[in-house]
């Protein structure tokens, strides 16, 4: 009895110490708050720029030394805050993760989730709402609020996310493609090369059923979404919503279509992929590639660095406008101000416009800030000239002024260069130009090569591109038959194994089985044959 | 003072103490999900559900043709391996050995992102076949698996018996067939519960050689990642049974095997 009392003892002791580290970590310094936040993979800048990567925009350098996340710990911890900081960085891979994390018990201060995230923790009521101090307009260190694009606050007030969220990264989803292997150039202004047997197993997917969802109903309803474009007598608002209608369906009619529609993607694309497109697509194996516009912008990049020539498109039917959000959690601020303080700071930190261009560099993503800053690095990126009364504007032959005044408020566009965006003349984007105010969604898409152009569609979209985009909703009750939709896609139905395959095995294990049975029996009957010459 | 000596039970403490936590505690999780439906309320639709869904049926098949067909091609490959290399006086035949059992210090994801680029110079485009090539990457992953217990036990077959066998007239393919290879059957049945169980869930080789079918591991991570955790539950459970299943018959091949040769 004594001895266990003791080692229980010693155990107990041992674990008690082991407990205390971190708490005496705590106790030692009462006000530092340790800001636990979440964030994608490869989703904001983790420093160590080359020393030729510094850009080098008139408003000055910007260099990534180290990481954003310890740049903000020692700006904050260098401010009159009344308490310091520490910042406890992890990473999920998936929405769907993050959700799992979040109900298993792991606490955040801050996520960032996606659009659909946002609004499932909205209506369970898990997001702590910002304070007024953070939406303060006046307040010139508020650069989230001062510095979000109208565009995007425009957005989110309609959306009602306002208050809880802070838009982060956003973006279109498109077909990264590579120009020379196509049959037609017209098959990548249309979702339906995903069905496409021309391209059988040349294309790939997103392994998401979200997006794959969302590719199949623009299939499902192309008609109808081009006769919507088409349409001269709807107003914008009007045809905005009835595409929200028809590609955020749920009836069971749509589903089961949906599910058919599916399974021919799924006979068809090379792969359902989370990250192994952007490879696949730089290396040549696949022709065209589901892909969300941050990471068209970084294989891009990418591919120019090897050499190779791809290019970025929005369909024509639709395009999924989503955006990735920061969100502060009731269960981790926990009603602690100073937490919460912390927390909106960091979101502030990250909407610094220098840090928003450091970002938008690392990641290829594009910021929600319309700082002028950002817009200088934009065109610091991809325009060849910024005036228009500079000798050098002469010397290009084919300039395309291109406008985003959409996000970066009036007067905003930069000059491209179209000859270096179109270098092989794999396009005839010229004539496109001329009269029309918007460019053509496929035919610009097309554009280009390395040094300015192609990128520069996908970063920031034509006004023509987000006109006709949809911002897909969070599936609410009916995700568990989407769910399960997608699970009939991807599993092996047993009615669709064929006869000719069942025949084939049974045959196999027939010969199988006769041969062992003839091997048994050929005892018997050398050992019957012997017996009879014995007699 | 008394000195605190350890007794033997006390060092099962460590063992126990993983064993609660890590595999008795979560199995009850699984059990209580597989019979619950979203409201905590008992149920047996889960169970229900996956036997009358064709598509999960279909899975399972699936899973269990890729793993039979898997641990076929492995032991077709590995058995004259082992067989050689047990049988002859090859000096560097460790060095051999060691040839193919290093492959396992290598992270299996590395290796099969190698063999991805192989195929793909052999085939062209890999997604073409995706059945051969998930069976090629699991019988890359796990040949070893299937190597060294069919080595040991045949590298510690009495030569005497075979030689007995010999001299009493059997040809080389009877003296295989009669003495080597039911000697080597504890091999063969250990090599094969190492394989066959394992490839039924490997699902990261599925998704790395781009075969966009589920098996069973891909079907209980989908469930999961829908948070659906009482079907995704419900199949762990039955896969578990499966396994329990597989492993009670070949105990009992085993068990036969070791009577019959008490028997020689």
């Amino acid at each position: 009895m004594n001895k266990k009392f003791k080692l229980t003892a010693i155990l107990l002791t041992a674990a008690c110490a082991l407990c205390a580290i971190p708490l005496s970590g705590c106790s030692g310094s009462e006000d530092t708050v340790v800001l636990r936040v979440a964030n994608w993979e490869e989703y904001i800048d983790l420093g160590g720029w080359g020393e030729d990567e510094v850009i080098d925009l008139e408003s000055g350098d910007i260099y990534g030394e180290n990481s954003v996340v310890d740049d903000f710990t020692e700006w904050f911890n260098s401010q009159d805050y009344g308490f310091k900081v520490s910042v406890e960085y992890s990473t999920f891979g998936t929405n769907e993760d993050l959700y799992n994390q979040l109900n298993l018990g792991d606490e955040y201060d801050l996520v960032c989730p996606s659009d659909y995230m946002i609004m499932k923790l909205l209506a369970e009521d898990k997001i702590q709402p910002f304070s007024e101090e953070f939406k303060d307009e006046t307040a010139e260190s508020n650069y989230y609020t001062c510095g979000v694009s109208d565009y995007i606050s425009g957005i989110f007030e309609e959306n009602g996310w306002t208050d809880y969220a802070a838009c982060y990264m956003w973006g279109t989803t498109g077909l990264v493609y590579t120009p020379d292997k196509l049959i037609n150039e017209e098959d990548v202004s249309t979702w339906s090369i995903l069905t496409n047997t021309d391209y059988n197993k040349a294309v790939t997917v997103k392994d998401n059923v979200r997006d794959a969802y969302f590719a199949a109903l623009s299939i499902l309803y192309a008609d109808e979404l081009n006769d919507i474009n088409a349409d001269t007598q709807m107003t914008e608002d009007e045809k905005a919503e009835a595409r929200s209608l028809l590609l955020n369906a749920t009836d069971e009619d749509t589903i089961a279509a949906a599910e058919d529609i599916l399974k021919d993607i799924k006979d068809n694309v090379y792969s359902f992929e989370t990250d192994s497109g952007k490879s696949d697509m730089v290396t040549g194996k696949v022709t065209a590639n589901f892909q969300w516009s941050g990471d068209a912008v970084y294989i891009m990049d990418e591919a120019d660095a090897n050499d190779t020539e791809l290019w970025y498109s929005v369909p024509e039917e639709s395009t999924d406008l989503w955006f990735d959000g920061w969100v502060m959690l009731k269960d981790g601020i926990n009603g602690d101000k100073n937490r919460q303080t912390a927390a909106e700071a960091f979101i502030n930190y990250l909407s610094r416009p220098d840090t928003a261009v450091r970002n938008m560099y690392y990641i290829g993503y594009t910021s929600s800030i319309a700082d002028d800053l950002v817009f200088e690095y934009f065109d610091w990126c991809y325009g060849v000239v910024t005036d228009e009364k500079s000798e050098d504007y002469y010397e290009f032959e084919n300039i395309y002024v291109y406008d985003v005044s959409f996000f970066f408020g009036e007067d905003s566009y930069i000059y491209i260069d179209m000859d270096s965006v179109n270098v092989d003349g794999a396009a005839d984007v010229t004539a496109e130009f001329s009269d029309d105010e918007y460019v053509s969604g496929y035919t610009v898409y097309a554009g280009g090569t390395i040094s300015s152009g192609r990128q520069v569609f996908a970063q920031y979209p034509t006004t023509e591109v987000i006109e006709r985009s949809v911002i897909m909703q969070d599936f609410g009750d009916d995700l568990t038959k989407i769910n399960q939709m997608w699970i009939n896609v991807r599993c092996l139905d047993v009615k669709d194994i064929s006869v000719t395959l069942v025949i084939i095995i049974a045959i196999v294990i027939v010969v199988i089985v006769a041969a062992i049975v003839l091997y048994r029996l050929r005892y018997k009957i050398f050992y019957k044959k012997r017996k009879d010459k014995d007699d | 003072m008394t000195k605190l000596r350890l007794n033997r039970k006390q060092l099962c403490i460590p063992y126990a103490v993983f064993l609660i936590l890590f595999v008795i505690l979560p199995l009850l999780v699984i059990i209580y999900y597989a019979f619950t439906d979203g409201t905590g309320a008992f149920t047996l639709s889960n169970l229900a559900g996956f036997f009358t869904n064709t598509n999960t049926l279909g899975t399972l098949l699936y899973s269990f043709a890729i793993a039979i067909v898997t641990t076929i091609v492995c032991l077709v490959i590995a058995y004259p391996v082992a067989y050689i290399l047990a049988k002859s006086n090859i000096k560097k035949k460790y060095v051999l050995l060691m040839l193919f059992v290093m492959p396992m210090w290598i992270n299996f994801t590395l290796r099969i992102t190698a063999l991805k680029e192989i195929l793909t110079v052999i085939e062209g485009n890999i997604s073409m076949y995706p059945f051969i090539n998930t069976v090629i990457g699991m019988t890359y992953d796990f040949l070893p698996f299937m190597i060294l217990p069919l080595y040991t036990s045949l590298s510690k077959l009495d030569g005497s018996l075979s030689e007995a066998a010999a001299d009493l007239g059997a040809n080389g393919f009877t003296v295989f067939m009669r003495v080597t290879l039911p000697l080597s059957v504890p091999g063969i049945i250990s090599g094969v519960t190492m394989v066959l169980l394992p490839s039924m869930t490997n699902y990261v080789v599925l998704d790395m050689l781009y075969n966009s079918t589920y098996i069973m591991g891909s079907l209980i991570g989908s469930y999961f990642s829908a948070y659906d955790w009482n079907n995704g539950s419900m199949i762990s459970l039955i896969l578990l049974i499966i396994i329990f299943i597989v492993t009670l018959v070949t105990n009992r091949f085993s068990n036969e095997d070791s009577s019959g040769r008490t028997l020689l």
